[in-house]
């Protein structure tokens, strides 16, 4: 023991230099972190926007920046947190370093094409780059045509093929884990023996998988419509503005499950670590990602009841997105359920998955309120919605991927965070969240409209209230970028289990070797089994 | 990261066996055309829904595509496909020289199904049948609508000749290594997935011939 | 600086108690389940915190009656919500008979409105309290959407197509009218106020400023296109008879049976040849780019004139109805 502590043990960190041994990897677990960096880059830059936003609605006028620019705020702030860091967030940093572990596997199926997903990424991203400094873009994350199509003067092409290209990435991540979880679990690693987080992640590449593409050729036609005129969403040739929400959402609304459920799967894992029990109710659990992947493809529509889309198409698609709802719950009960006389620590990532719970069941309990035809009316683009997205996707998934980055940080970097700040910096996210997000609810209510640069004046304190809170939270999401960098070279050395974890991925070093495992494992036990563990560790 | 000296094409290194290899590449190339699938049904859709809404201009439109050169083009594409599994075939029994001449074969027909496209393509541009300023369809006065006609026209036919030339370049790729000995009956997978893209976009076709020139052909 | 906190908007129609009363059922239940899953979860986070290292608590794989309980029950009451919600809506969709008739046109960035007693309004509208209004709108650009968060109302605002919403208002006011769909620079300029007032004040208010009612201001612009050299509102002539044509249905050369609404109509003038009545020529001209969408809007409900108002029928009998059979001159 003492002569390895002196000799620097292998790792897949130090298993080769230079930046063509990154930049050139096969290895999931360099790839994990390539991807690690990218989206943090990301979702740094969307955070100033989403700064530069709230400090516009900080008075009711346009005092800060035109009404232009404002306006490519809030589509760039949309397009970036979107495609750019919450789409690949959990499933490209945490599943690509974890999944393959997770299933007692070397590698992903198809590393080559797992890089190549990455430089997609990085490629789509640049496309998104050079529209925002050439001038921007200003038609909403949504693209809605006309305006897209024919109306607005930016630079709507290069960002539609910056997401094409990310598009690519996406589906290229899904297909690997599609395939790698089918063909290469390890002996004894049954489909429900795997950890809940590895059926999260290959149901959101399900949805990936088929809903992507979509997207593309969603985007491909507005691109050949914006470039050639060939008529297909405009009126006066015959065609159809709604055929493209229609096209937009099929995609769209599936993908925000690609952002949460990833996340369902991490607040699994977390439960059931800090609660020292297995999840109540797995196959429900399991079972319910994939319910919530399937059914996710059948109402799209609900974004379309005031769009001049038929009566009967709204009720049918009001009565399918309350399903969708149901499996969501069922986690959330089941989570409580393994509460139940557990023995419960308050470590970060926990408190992280306590946030999650709240505030996911706040954010899904609105969504029953934008189900609901008779009061969406009245909902519908206002910041109702925004309150209702944010709770889900910051509130909710955002704060997933935290828990998920604090808990398995010491297996990737063989160190741990400074516990007081994160728990600190934990407090400060929850506090701000509901400071900025709450008040938008009621909002919403009262009819303050989406994407206004000015509104009046009788909206103001509510707004001030948001903004204060997004300056709390902007200062919560500091501290991890700081606390983590910083953990690198002074934070304290993390030993192989650090939790007392089950999975496989806990069994293996601190950080790993880049072959995972030095043998392949055999799965003799079911998931989230602690006896096993506590006999194996006496043994 | 240079491969371990242990992975050979048989066997990288991420796989336990050459069976389960051989499984997850098959595997991922499905996925892959389901993806495809899915890419290509955005056009379906936006077609389905414009030929409903435009039933009789998309009919006159439709009818002045050369049906008897689409039915050859049908068929060019059907013993494409005969000589691609052929070329499985091959390599399943290790015989080199079959499986280059069924390749020489595929590609060449692939091939001729993209010249005659090009051939088809100039006709309309002639014709004024490509939209555009200069577009103008006789015997409707709907030249919006039979506009929509001609540009899903254009995307879908395009599209598929894009992912044909893909699959010209791919047959290449492969064929150059077939050359270099790198194809056995043990391994010949990548022969095997490439057949199903080219099945792939062999079917997308099947789907676009009556869709494109066979409406209301009956009529006339 | 606002100081006010509004907390709650004003309801000022027939439809917003109704759908203020579903927002508070959702709101109950949202508060119940959030209240339930956050003192349980605060309870069981308390009550099994981590005592000492070595504890190992009892594996529950799961408790088949719990699962489905909790998945029934909330089962249930989303379809209430769904139903409730439908019901809501479908009324909210519905314009009664008898409804005023509004025409909106958007555009970026402005709301332009006619009555039919011939008032334009931009940005704002005057409407006498407890009379239902019906608003048949298009866009004259990209798609807009006309909110009135006080009537709990918003429809989206399309080019090329009619859509309609309607509301009762109930107090008299003044309420604002937002755009809800994105539509560019000015999006959030492109707001106004919808004027409630007493019927009284509503008659002052319309008998001061009209030109005359929208309908004869449409029968002017018809004889300034030259519609009336075709079109001789009998059944000699070129053309099809406009008179008794709205709202019936028109049999089309093609074979296919349409309603004549407003779209109908719309599409007649501005792509004639879409839609050829049975036993016509098609040589109607296009009237695109020669007449703006609120002159189409003036043509329709001149045209809307001169079919006579339909008796209410008796209760209990049904009127049927015909594809109109036109007569060739």
């Amino acid at each position: 023991m003492i002569t390895e502590a002196v000799q620097e043990r292998e790792t897949y960190l130090n298993a080769s230099y230079g930046l063509k041994s990154w930049l050139l990897t096969k290895d999931h677990k360099r790839i994990g972190l390539l991807y690690l960096g990218t989206i943090t880059f990301f979702f740094f830059l969307g955070g100033i926007f989403a700064t530069l936003i709230r400090l516009e609605l900080l008075t009711p006028k346009g005092d800060l920046v035109s009404a232009d620019i404002y306006n490519k705020l809030f589509t760039l702030h949309g397009v970036i947190m979107i495609f750019f860091f919450l789409i690949p967030s959990i499933p490209a940093t945490l599943g690509n370093f974890f999944l393959p572990m997770m299933i007692g596997a070397k590698d992903l199926a198809f590393p080559r094409i797992n890089l190549l997903s990455w430089y997609l990424l990085v490629i789509g991203g640049c496309f998104g780059i050079y529209a925002m400094l050439a001038g921007g873009v200003d038609t909403g994350w949504t693209f809605y045509v006309p305006y897209s199509s024919t109306y607005s003067n930016t630079y709507v092409v290069a960002t539609g093929l910056g997401i094409f290209i990310a598009g690519f990435s996406s589906i290229l991540t899904g297909l690997n884990f599609i395939v790698t979880v089918h063909r290469m679990r390890a002996p004894g690693m049954t489909w429900f023996r795997m950890p809940l987080f590895v059926w999260a992640n290959y149901a959101t590449a399900l949805i990936q998988v088929l809903g992507t593409p979509v997207l593309a050729i969603t985007l491909v036609l507005l691109i050949c419509e914006r470039s050639l005129h060939i008529g297909i969403f405009d009126p006066a040739r015959g065609g159809d503005p709604i055929l493209f929400q229609h096209l937009f959402w099929f995609y769209s609304h599936p993908a925000v499950y690609i952002m949460v459920l990833p996340g369902l799967g991490v607040v699994s894992e977390l439960v059931s670590t800090f609660s020292k029990k297995p999840i109540f109710g797995y196959k429900f659990v399991a079972f319910s990602s994939v319910a919530i992947a399937v059914l996710g493809f059948l109402v799209w529509g609900h974004h379309m009841f005031v769009s001049g889309q038929s009566v009967y198409a709204g009720l049918a698609f009001s009565f399918l997105s309350y399903f969708v709802a149901i499996p969501s719950a069922i986690k959330v009960f089941n989570w409580t359920a393994t509460l139940h006389k557990g023995s419960i620590s308050y470590a970060t990532p926990m408190l992280y998955a306590f946030g999650f719970i709240g505030l996911f069941t706040i954010g899904g309990l609105t969504g029953l309120f934008l189900a609901c035809l008779g009061v969406d009316i009245h909902v519908h683009d206002t910041y109702f919605v925004v309150a209702h997205f944010h709770y889900i996707m910051v509130g909710g998934a955002l704060m997933a991927y935290l828990g998920g980055l604090h808990y398995w940080w010491p297996k990737m970097t063989g160190r741990m965070y400074p516990e007081g700040f994160a728990k600190l910096s934990a407090l400060t996210i929850y506090l701000g969240f509901n400071l900025t997000f709450f008040p938008q609810f009621i909002l919403g209510y009262l009819g303050m409209p989406r994407r206004y640069w000015t509104y009046p004046d009788e909206f103001q304190v509510l707004h001030v209230m948001s903004t204060a809170g997004a300056s709390v939270l902007a200062v919560g999401y500091v501290m991890p970028l700081i606390y983590f960098i910083w953990s690198l070279r002074y934070g304290e050395i993390a030993g192989p289990n650090p939790w007392g974890a089950t999975g496989l991925e806990w069994k293996t070093a601190s950080p790993p070797p880049a072959h995972n495992f030095d043998e392949t494992p055999v799965v003799t036990t079911e998931a989230y089994d602690y006896a096993a563990l506590e006999a194996a560790n006496v043994g | 990261m240079l491969a371990s000296h242990t992975e050979t094409l048989a066997l990288r290194e991420q796989f336990e066996t050459p069976a389960q290899q051989k499984e997850a590449s098959s595997l991922g190339m499905w996925i892959f055309l389901v993806t495809e699938v899915m890419f290509f049904s955005g056009m379906f859709l936006a077609y389905t829904v414009y030929r409903a809404a435009f039933s009789q201009v998309f009919s006159v439109a439709s009818n002045t595509l050369n049906v008897v050169i689409g039915a050859v083009n049908t068929s060019v594409l059907i013993c494409s496909s005969f000589t691609m599994v052929l070329a499985v075939h091959a390599a399943q029994i290790g015989s080199r020289k079959l499986l280059i001449l069924f390749l020489i074969l595929t590609m060449l027909l692939g091939g001729v199904f993209l010249g005659v496209k090009a051939y088809e393509w100039n006709q309309k541009f002639e014709e004024h049948h490509v939209p555009g300023p200069t577009f103008h369809l006789d015997g409707t006065t709907q030249q919006g609508q039979a506009q929509l006609f001609f540009s899903l026209y254009f995307a879908m036919t395009g599209v598929h000749a894009l992912h044909m030339v893909v699959g010209v370049g791919i047959l290449l790729t492969l064929l150059i290594q077939a050359f270099a000995g790198r194809y056995t009956a043990e391994y010949n997978t990548p022969i095997d997935i490439a057949g199903l893209y080219w099945h792939f976009v062999d079917i997308v076709w099947i789907f676009l011939f009556p869709l494109l020139y066979l409406i209301g052909r009956h009529h006339h | 600086m606002g100081t006010e906190l509004p907390l709650f908007p004003v309801e000022a129609s027939t439809v917003a108690p109704q759908v203020d009363h579903l927002f508070f059922f959702l709101l109950a239940v949202a508060a119940f389940f959030t209240a339930a899953i956050f003192v349980t979860i605060f309870y069981f986070a308390i009550r099994y915190r981590r005592r000492s290292e070595s504890e190992m608590p009892v594996p529950v794989h799961g408790v088949m009656a719990l699962e489905i309980t909790w998945s029934v029950i909330p089962f249930g009451l989303t379809m209430v919500m769904f139903a409730w919600g439908a019901s809501v809506f479908f009324r909210a969709s519905r314009p009664p008979d008898g409804a005023q008739q509004i025409y909106v046109v958007g555009k970026r960035w402005m709301w332009k409105l006619q009555h039919m007693e011939g008032q334009r309004e931009i940005n704002e509208l005057h409407i006498p309290v407890g009379r239902p209004v019906k608003l048949t709108m298009t866009s004259e650009d990209v798609i807009h959407s006309f909110f009135v968060p006080a009537f709990r109302t918003k429809a989206d605002v399309l080019p090329g197509r009619y859509t309609t919403t309607w509301f009762q208002p109930t107090k008299v006011g003044k309420y604002h009218l937002f755009c809800a769909q994105y539509c560019g620079t000015k999006h959030s300029a492109m707001i106004g106020w919808i004027y409630v007032m007493e019927p009284q004040d509503y008659q002052t208010w319309l008998s001061g400023g009209a030109t005359g009612s929208l309908a004869s201001t449409g029968e002017k612009l018809f004889q300034d296109l030259a519609c009336s050299n075709c079109h001789h509102l009998n059944d000699q002539g070129r053309c099809p008879n406009l008179r008794n044509v709205f709202g019936s249905n028109v049999l089309l050369s093609d074979g296919r049976t349409i309603k004549a609404d407003e779209g109908y109509i719309r599409e007649s003038i501005l792509n004639p040849s879409a839609k050829i009545v049975a036993g016509y020529q098609p040589i109607m001209p296009t009237f695109q780019g020669l007449v703006t969408e609120e002159g189409v809007l003036q043509l329709i409900e001149y045209i809307k004139s001169l079919t006579p108002k339909p008796v209410p029928a008796a209760p209990g009998t049904t009127t049927a109805v015909s594809p109109r059979k036109i007569s060739k001159q």
